[in-house]
């Protein structure tokens, strides 16, 4: 199928709110604008549509109880704290695409009756920000945002925040409190952002990719748009692949294209032609799939029953010249290093399973460690307030679970037999 | 008085008007304090927190928290290389020996001559394209040993 999400894109002005009109840009908002809002959220619902960001959960509910909520104003805030180690999806469409973006935000505030936007940029795209204030002035002198958008009496406002280099930040609750001014702590729930979110207010937080997809479900419709992808969670998906692969990069394809045949038919396969040793699919928090587990459908509701998740669909090709110790020893770093210290079994968590691996790594693993490593990461599983910890745990239960005789080989040689 | 430069505070006014409470301009307000100053300092803390009427404690502990907040003075060009999965094993690891031995820059340190400072990143979402660094706010990627003298040459 031809991009929708990246339409346009090898357009080198395609950034520009004319060119994004050429392609049929904020036509959506206007079909929309002067509608029942409830419609819209039930084309959502038809569509099917699930949250890219990672968890997958189903866009509809989140914007009924948010919508639901008595108390004003509402909040529409826009994840784009792309920080999944492997993910680099959402760039292109901040970059390239910022307008569709913007148009899915004035949709999807319009549906919520939420009057006021973020975009949660992560720091370490400065470009980004600059073409997503360049996209928003130009929206504004278009009169497609503002108090009184398209002279239909919607108004919608919408401002860019820069983050400022906390992975945490991508767990909605603590990009809230990021948003009010503060670190970026996850919050306990309930109450949910829906009910009770940022300045206290309902609160819906969406994926830039989630949110994007708007403009496409009001222009075909909820019905045609299910049928695209995987059934139970239907629409376009940017994978994004990198590592060992003969051509790495973000691909646009229907949900649940399988990871096979991302890696073989769109990718080319490994680089080099040399052997696959192991695929992280959804980025680095997803757990590991060995050679024979990666004929698997890359959607959200597959993932699970192939003994992983679809996580930010960004895939991590690895080939047989990679030391897996290794790889999981600075997944683990990086875990210790972005724990926001909050609860203790993530914060003391991370920092044993980084200290363990990297003396495994080393050639100076105990015969016991082994076993430790499962300990920690059993103690870690459900004991936080947000997934990192569960993420950081579950990386190490299964690089161990698939390839274990590669940990107990740095243990009684007492070096990395990769080298 | 305020170390704040006009043009800076007037940023930050404009910033402020985005947000129904003067808190949530901090890591704004914080971005220009740094960009005055090239890192954040005592000085530049307390202009911010009396400018938003932020606890002092609070300014500074949201800046220590984020890893793009420099609380050290830096070099006049921050490289910041990412060593995140995907660039560690296209060889991220060698490019910060590279650094080491040809420009005496170790990872959060600068050099002697104060041109360049060193801050290893967790995955700045170029893993396509990997190894890959920032240098300032201009994106590197597809990095070699070759083509990071070829590009430190452009910053002097």
């Amino acid at each position: 199928m031809a991009n929708v999400l990246l339409k346009n894109i090898e357009n080198p002005n395609s950034a520009d709110i004319s060119e994004y009109k050429k392609v049929g840009g904020y036509t959506s908002l206007q079909k929309v604008l002067g509608k029942d809002p409830k419609s819209i959220i039930d084309e959502v619902k038809k569509a099917g549509l699930r949250g890219r960001g990672g968890a997958g959960f189903p866009v509809a509910m989140k914007w009924t109880f948010a919508s639901a909520d008595p108390k004003f104003p509402k909040y529409l805030l826009c994840n784009a704290d792309e920080g999944e180690p492997g993910t680099f999806k959402d760039r292109p469409i901040l970059e390239k695409n910022p307008h569709v973006l913007i148009e899915g935000m004035v949709i999807s505030g319009y549906a919520l009756g939420s009057e006021y936007g973020f975009i949660y940029l992560r720091g370490e795209y400065p470009a980004a920000k600059d073409i997503l204030n360049k996209a928003i002035k130009q929206a504004y002198a278009d009169n497609l945002l503002g108090d009184n958008i398209l002279n239909k009496g919607v108004k919608f406002h919408l401002a860019v925040h820069q983050g400022a280099g906390a992975y945490i930040c991508g767990e909605e609750t603590a990009l809230i409190e990021s948003l009010e001014g503060d670190k970026g702590q996850p919050r306990i729930k309930p109450p949910f952002p829906v009910n009770v979110g940022v300045f206290a207010k309902p609160t819906v937080v969406n994926n830039v990719e989630t949110l994007s997809n708007l403009p496409y479900i009001i222009e075909i419709g909820g019905e045609a748009y299910a049928k695209i992808g995987s059934a139970d969670c239907p629409g376009p998906k940017i994978y994004c692949v990198s590592g060992h692969i003969e051509h790495p990069g973000v691909y646009e394809l229907p949900m649940g294209t399988t990871l096979k045949d991302i890696i073989y038919t769109h990718c080319g396969g490994i680089k080099g032609g040399k052997k696959l040793k192991a695929v992280i699919p959804g980025g680095i928090s997803t757990p590991v799939l060995p050679p024979d587990k990666i004929d698997c459908p890359m959607d959200f509701v597959n993932m699970p029953k192939h003994g992983s998740m679809l996580g930010s669909g960004a895939v991590i090709v690895m080939d047989e010249s990679v030391c897996l110790v290794k790889v999981c020893h600075r997944a683990l770093k990086f875990f210790e290093h972005e724990s926001c210290g909050k609860c203790t079994p993530c914060r003391e968590g991370t920092g044993w399973l980084r200290s363990i691996l990297g003396r495994i790594e080393k050639g100076e693993g105990a015969s016991g460690d082994i076993d430790l490593l499962l300990s920690i990461a059993a103690n870690m599983v459900g004991k936080t307030f947000c997934p990192l910890g569960d993420g950081a745990a579950s990386v190490v239960q299964n690089f161990i679970k698939h390839f274990r005789p590669e940990f107990e080989e740095h243990i009684s040689a007492k070096a990395c037999p990769n080298r | 008085m305020t170390i704040l430069s006009q043009t800076a505070l007037q940023e930050i006014d404009e910033i402020r008007q985005n947000y129904p409470t003067a808190r949530a301009a901090l890591l704004p307000a914080l971005y220009v304090a740094q960009r005055e100053f090239g890192w954040l300092s005592p000085e530049a803390y307390a202009a911010v927190s009396d400018l938003l009427g932020v606890p002092p404690a609070i300014a500074r502990g949201v800046g220590t928290f984020y890893a793009m907040y420099k609380n050290k003075p830096m070099g006049r060009h921050v490289v910041q290389l990412c060593t995140n999965v995907s660039c560690m094993i296209l060889g991220a690891e060698k490019l910060v020996d590279f650094l080491k031995n040809k420009y005496g820059l170790e990872p959060g340190g600068t050099t002697v001559d104060n041109r360049f400072s060193l801050v290893i990143m967790e995955c700045i979402g170029a893993c396509g394209t990997a190894p890959a660094m920032l240098v300032n706010d201009d994106f590197y990627e597809n990095l070699t040993e070759k083509y990071i003298e070829e590009i430190l040459g452009k910053y002097q």
